[in-house]
């Protein structure tokens, strides 16, 4: 079962891993992004594509379960405005085995910070509002995967 | 030739504006092209496009890289680096 979902609401971290589980799965690692609060930070804002960024997480779903044995995969996204504490992303793989659901879960964080269309805006306590930049350590870490 | 452009994240703050349709020049045949026409036709896209190194694209909802041809294409994003995770 392959889950995915671009979502304004708050995601339901208990209710995604109780869907994702339904199948029983031998192995089950998680990822979980979630706002900092750094630096004054008050509102981070996600903003995403319509269409593309839906689909980007498709792609990179089924690339995910083309490479490992996976017996689910759960990638829920996050977008416009939300608070410190808030989660921003959740990534779930299964497999029958371990090394399998580990290594899909941190290929399907890693490329999903290089290859899907999400934009972060920080809003400050100061009022400065700023647009984050790509680091170009996650493209290296998305390049290991090639 | 009639493009639908559509626009992200600090590209869409500087042009202004989320989409727009244009009608291309014959002479703007790719990408590199189309920035550099999006750069020279205002003041706001002259902000937005300063630097086509830090912009990327989709033509038709696949990312593309600089040199990508417009031939047949109907709609371009164009935005920063992606950010999200």
């Amino acid at each position: 079962m392959i889950r995915v979902a671009v979502q304004g609401a708050a995601i339901d971290v208990g209710a995604e891993f109780d869907l994702h589980d339904a199948g029983g799965h031998g192995a089950s690692a998680s990822f979980i992004g979630r706002v900092r609060g750094d630096g004054g930070l008050v509102e981070l804002f996600l903003e995403h594509h319509p269409v593309m960024t839906e689909a980007g997480l498709g792609d990179l779903a089924h690339a995910a379960a083309d490479r490992w044995q996976l017996a689910a995969l759960t990638l829920v996204h996050r977008v416009g405005a939300m608070a410190p504490g808030d989660t921003i992303v959740l990534v779930l793989a299964s497999s029958p085995h371990r090394s399998e659901a580990l290594a899909a879960c941190e290929f399907l964080i890693d490329r999903l910070k290089t290859d899907v269309m999400l934009w972060k805006r920080e809003t400050f306590g100061d009022g400065r509002v700023t647009w984050v930049e790509a680091r170009a350590g996650d493209a290296v870490r998305a390049e290991r995967w090639e | 030739m009639a493009l639908s452009i559509a626009y992200f994240a600090w590209v869409r703050e500087r042009m202004g504006m989320a989409d727009e349709v244009v009608e291309l020049p014959a002479e703007v045949t790719d990408l590199t092209a189309l920035l550099a026409w999006l750069a020279a036709r205002d003041d706001r896209g002259a902000l937005a496009f300063a630097e086509p190194q830090r912009i990327r694209a989709a033509i038709d909802g696949v990312m593309m890289g600089p040199g990508a041809p417009l031939i047949g294409a109907r709609e371009v994003a164009l935005f920063p680096p992606v950010t999200g995770g």
